[in-house]
């Protein structure tokens, strides 16, 4: 007996990935989306987005000084900061954003309990908050740049859309969500690095593209769907925020159903519904039905017959 | 006239209807957008809550125990009737922003727990006290509920403008999101200041103490010799009057009564009748 055998109770296994990598790696993925949105809207994008970090920072980093708890280091904040940014028009006041950024940490995150117990992501959280306060600053995409409606209000009335600028993001919208090539260079990344799985956005996307062909009006005509899926804030919903951690259900089942859920709740809002967009109220919405969702599909664990009773022997 | 004092004490802060008993809430939420509408329905509730309570501890020897709830309710609707009627005469434009929260108030659990948890089973005057000092608390509740709302959701103060027009308002605290944001605020800070307050010996609970019958919220609950023993009338613990007995009885038979007592539940109502049936023998 050369060697002695540590006896010591479960987890055996350890894993290196820590809160602040896995944000860290959803910063960096979203680097491709802000700089376009910089690129394309001009330096106040840059204000916008460094207003509402700097909130969403200040806000928790005060809060951890106040319940004796730093956990600003964790990057989370950075993270919801940045994608209420992107989900922001460039054109907002910024004690608005700067708002947005403090609703988001403080009433969404911390008086919850912190990362891990919000219930719903509190960066869309803070944008509808945005949304149903200053509804005309948050949907006046009017800027240098670009002056008008956005791609999905046109589609909505009726009119023809420029299908390759909703592509590439020459178009109107909130700071990150015009460029669909930028959004999918940040995805790719996560799903290479493992930090997220197409369970949710596949679920999401295919099933808002069947829903849009049935009843949106044009029938599966291929330029109508591409134009709803390019355009709005579906794809960096889909890629970025449905699949936050917190908010997802943690059943595989559950996150077939949750993206289903999603993207029927996304077809109903934009079509059936008064506005053009509705991904952020899906989200949302959806992210409330998460506790009822992971309670039908937990599986069966080993040794417990189906509804949790222990098998006899 | 202490007794009153300390009614309108218990209303007013200890017993707050609002902040600490948590009732009422669909009044509190719907019509507080701003401060007038919070002070005309607080106001409107109050004077039905403190002539109900007035009534119905007049006949509280009449009313049979079995159809109490009944009783109270024709007596509660009553005077909503005739306040209605009132507001409709002389303050059209509060019965307009008030609309339908105004029949409303019959069904306010407010009125019904006061009637059933005080005036039931206390003279008229401690009563009247009451309905008034719980009154004043839901009206203080409503105003200040009414004045961060209309402050933060339309920029004015009893309909006048504090910030220039540059700044736009909030407008989701003039919504029912608002209203849930800043009632649990409030009662944060209202909680905040109690802990604070007991941290420093200055506790609300020993100031003018007396039993009203709701053994759930009193913390000296547990062997307490004078549970379901009204100090005020002076009568035993051992030599109930009857229809205390059959209040009892009642409560252990329906066990969810009474709004009130639907908190104390089945099992406090249960240990009140076993109590009663020990001092009986």
């Amino acid at each position: 007996m050369s060697e002695l055998f540590k006896v010591s109770s479960n987890p055996h296994i350890r894993s290196k990935a820590a809160t602040n990598g896995l944000m860290f790696a959803v910063v960096i993925a979203l680097m491709p989306a802000t700089g376009f949105g910089i690129y394309n809207f001009g330096p106040r994008a840059l204000a916008v987005i460094a207003v509402t970090v700097g909130s969403t920072i200040l806000t928790e980093y005060l809060f951890g000084l106040y319940k004796k708890k730093l956990s600003v280091t964790d990057l989370s904040a950075v993270v919801t900061g940045l994608l209420l940014a992107l989900n922001l028009p460039v054109t907002i006041p910024l004690w608005m954003a700067a708002l947005g950024g403090v609703f988001a940490i403080l009433v969404v995150k911390m008086l919850f309990g912190g990362l891990g117990q919000n219930f719903m992501n509190p960066a869309l959280a803070a944008r509808c908050f945005l949304l149903i306060s200053f509804p005309t600053a948050m949907t006046s995409f009017d800027c240098d740049a670009y002056t008008g409606a956005t791609p999905l209000a046109l589609l909505k009335s009726g009119e023809q859309v420029n299908l390759l600028n909703m592509v590439t993001g020459h178009t109107a919208g909130t700071i990150g969500e015009t460029s669909v090539i930028a959004i999918a260079v940040g995805a790719c990344l996560l799903l290479l690095l493992g930090v997220i799985d197409l369970r949710i956005p596949g679920c999401y996307i295919v099933t808002f593209i069947i829903f849009a062909g049935l009843f949106g009006g044009h029938g599966f005509n291929p330029s109508y769907l591409a134009a709803q899926l390019s355009g709005g804030g579906l794809m960096l919903g889909a890629f970025f925020m449905a699949t936050d951690y917190v908010t997802r259900p943690i059943t595989i089942k559950g996150q077939y159903v949750f993206g289903v859920t999603l993207g029927l709740l996304t077809g109903i809002f934009r079509i059936f519904g008064p506005g053009a967009e509705g991904v952020s109220y899906a989200i949302i919405l959806g992210n409330l039905l998460v506790p009822l969702i992971e309670k039908c599909t937990m599986p069966t664990a080993f040794g417990y017959r189906k509804g949790g009773v222990r098998h006899e022997k | 006239m202490s007794k009153a004092g300390e009614r309108l004490y218990n209303g007013l802060v200890k017993e707050n209807p609002t902040f600490v008993l948590m009732l009422g809430m669909c009044p509190t939420l719907a019509v507080t957008t701003s401060a007038v509408n919070g002070l005309g329905m607080g106001l409107t509730t109050m004077v039905v809550l403190a002539l109900s309570n007035m009534i119905i501890s007049l006949l509280r020897n009449i009313i049979p125990d079995r159809v109490r709830i009944p009783a109270f309710i024709v007596i509660i609707a009553s005077f909503v009737t005739v306040v209605q009627l009132l507001l409709e005469a002389y303050l059209p434009f509060l019965n307009k922003a008030l609309g339908v929260y105004i029949p409303l108030i019959v069904v306010n659990c407010i009125i019904l727990g006061r009637a059933e948890s005080y005036a039931y089973s206390n003279p008229v005057i401690p009563s009247l006290f009451d309905g008034i000092g719980m009154g004043l608390g839901f009206t203080f509740a409503l105003t200040c509920i009414g004045l961060v709302r209309e402050l933060l959701g339309a920029g004015q103060l009893f309909g006048l403008d504090i910030f220039p027009d540059s700044v736009e308002p909030i407008r989701i605290f003039g919504q029912a999101p608002g209203a849930f944001f800043v009632l649990a605020g409030l009662v944060a800070l209202q909680n905040y200041v109690r802990e604070s307050r007991k941290k420093a010996g200055k506790e609300y609970e020993k100031i003018g103490s007396g039993c009203t019958h709701d053994c759930m919220n009193c913390k000296d609950s547990d062997g307490c010799s004078k549970r379901f023993y009204d100090e005020g009338s002076g009568r035993k613990a051992g030599g109930k009057t009857k229809q205390e007995n059959a209040a009892a009885a009642g409560n252990g038979k329906t066990g969810n009564g009474s709004a009130v007592n639907m908190k104390a539940g089945n099992v406090t109502a249960g240990n009140r009748e076993t109590r009663m049936r020990r001092a009986d023998k």
